[in-house]
């Protein structure tokens, strides 16, 4: 048995443990915080620990959006995001739909399909992926990036495929009675019933989509086409050794992501979890 | 009933056509289409393409500057071992009743949901001289002169570059493990401690036999992620200072010095390791269930 010592000290250490790990993924950014807020001056003089002088000193904000394009970021992100979003669950509920609900011939061929695809990894093929894109005339057009998005994968195949197990079949054949055709059998009741599922998929994919940066920058290098993190990105050139400009960039972009992570964390966490599983 | 069977054939058809369309689109045909470009000396632009069999390869496999980029992965794969190992401690320690548990989850895991270009500015400021990391090794007493340049050193950026993705993967990892974890039967623990186990024993014989198979998945993963890392030295280094990577390399081939023949014959050998590790996966996982 374990004295009350023991146990006191080996709970001491847990926490000890803990906090060292907070400090560790907090800090790297509250000192880019303090950063966005200092002037070049101060930034030059003071350390890297040290608060700002001013926190209500937003002009390295105002650069960051209007000068360094962040705004036109977010409207050009939350366009694509909306587009390629709604695609994608469609995609993926119809096929999820259709391999749930029927018995076909292929049936078992496309859900392999799907499966190998998850194997390759995308970005070892952009070489050619590229020249489709160029063939399509989709270079340089907000579509390139929202096509390359719209399709489905397995992941959430599988996601909806769960949820539709527990939607009964009688429900299904009710609506056949009453005359309705399958397209209407699934936009008014099964979609519905998969509320919770599309929630999953598109927290899933939306923190995917907001924070990929490859594909917009290949394929979308038009300055008028920036999205957010290659807007960001861009940073890089003309605000290189403007650190105070960059950080209030980088914390620009992080808000989002924490705001969607502090309302809805239980659903996050669980999104990943049953991505994972499956796989 | 001949209507309802055409009815039918109709729903599937026109439901699965986009879907299916965008797979073959944008993965199936670009596979058989980067095999094809690898035979070809083509720079992705011009109307001709010249076949010249398997030169591509052999210069892969020759020259040094191709292959050498693969050691890089090491770092990454060893980052992801140490990041698994913390993440398991992590797991296990916040999914016991503690004080906290979900404000030090939220904090280890947020990471995760930030965007790449972000994380590589974060840590550029963090490495940079005087950076973050300097001050807080000046403030606990690390005498200046034994500070390296944590992004100039050939020999030291890797280790930087492969913590960062330790850093922003970490919690990922986590809540995975915490989430396997929670799905044990809790009964289980219950009886064990009504039979005096401590906990390292429930841990041996309840949770880890419990989350093994997440576990292997999650190595498999890490090597596949190793392989393939590009997007953190692309941000931050663009590969420069030793830090390129396979992926950064092929890249470069195609998009900036633009041989995309040779760029798809990487590409091809890089698909065919990650092809070895899945089977190498699946072979492990069919050995070990039931």
């Amino acid at each position: 048995m374990k004295t009350v010592n023991q146990v006191k000290i080996s709970t001491a250490l847990i926490y000890l443990s803990l906090i060292m790990a907070s400090l560790i993924a907090i800090v790297p950014i509250i000192v880019v915080v303090f950063a966005s807020f200092k002037t070049t001056a101060e930034l030059n003089t003071t350390g890297v620990l040290e608060l700002p002088k001013n926190i209500f000193n937003f002009e390295n904000y105002r650069i960051a959006f209007v000068d360094g394009k962040m705004l036109l970021g977010f409207m050009n992100t939350l366009v694509i995001l909306f587009l390629s979003l709604a695609a994608t669950i469609l995609t993926g509920t119809m096929t999820a739909y259709v391999l749930h609900r029927f018995k076909f011939k292929g049936k078992k061929l496309i859900s392999d399909l799907f499966l190998i695809a998850s194997l390759i990894p995308s970005i070892t093929m952009q070489m050619s992926v590229f020249q489709i894109i160029v063939k399509l005339g989709l270079f340089n057009t907000l579509w390139s990036t929202v096509i390359l998005y719209a399709g489905t994968d397995i992941i959430s195949i599988y996601i909806f495929l769960q949820f539709m197990e527990n939607i009964p079949f009688s429900l299904d054949e009710a609506a056949i009675m009453d005359g309705a055709g399958q397209i209407r059998i699934f936009a008014t009741i099964i979609l519905p019933l998969l509320k919770s599922a599309i929630v999953t998929v598109v927290i899933l994919k939306g923190v995917v989509f907001y924070n990929e940066f490859y594909t917009p920058y290949l394929y979308m290098p038009k300055s008028e086409l920036a999205v957010i993190s290659t807007a960001l990105f861009r940073f890089k050139g003309p605000y290189g050794t403007k650190w105070e400009v960059i950080c209030a960039g980088v914390i620009i972009t992080l808000l989002p992501a924490l705001i969607v992570f502090l309302v809805m964390q239980k659903k996050i966490y669980s999104g990943l979890t049953s991505g994972a599983v499956k796989e | 009933m001949k209507s309802k069977k055409f009815r039918k054939s109709f729903v599937i058809v026109s439901f699965l056509a986009v879907p299916v369309v965008l797979l073959l689109l944008f993965t199936y045909i670009p596979f058989f289409d980067m095999v094809r470009y690898s035979f070809y000396k083509w720079n992705g632009t011009s109307p001709t393409m010249k076949f010249i069999g398997l030169k591509n390869y052999i210069q892969i496999f020759t020259r040094s500057e191709y292959l050498v980029v693969f050691k890089t992965s090491i770092y990454y794969f060893v980052g992801s071992i140490v990041q698994i190992v913390v993440a398991l401690y992590f797991a296990v320690v916040l999914t016991a009743k503690i004080r906290g548990a979900s404000f030090f989850k939220g904090v280890i895991f947020f990471p995760y949901l930030i965007n790449g270009v972000a994380i590589g500015f974060i840590f550029m400021y963090f490495f940079r001289q005087a950076g973050t990391l300097d001050t807080i090794l000046l403030t606990l007493g690390v005498p200046q002169s034994k500070i390296p340049l944590w992004l100039g050193n050939p020999r030291i950026i890797n280790y930087s570059l492969a913590s960062v993705s330790v850093w922003r993967y970490l919690g990922q990892n986590m809540v995975m493990f915490a989430g396997a974890i929670q799905s044990i039967n809790g009964d289980l623990y219950e009886a064990a401690s009504i039979d005096g186990a401590n906990r390292w024993q429930q841990f041996k014989y309840i949770t880890f036999p419990g989350i093994k198979l997440i576990i292997s998945l999650n190595l498999i993963l890490a090597v596949k992620g190793a392989i393939s890392v590009f997007e953190i030295p692309k941000i931050m280094t663009d590969g420069a200072n030793g830090s390129s990577t396979f992926v950064l390399k092929t890249l470069d081939t195609a998009f900036t010095i633009h041989k995309v023949g040779l760029a798809s014959a990487m590409g091809v050998v890089l698909l065919v390791f990650i092809m070895i590790v899945t089977f190498i996966q699946k072979r492990f996982f069919e050995g070990d269930e039931r």
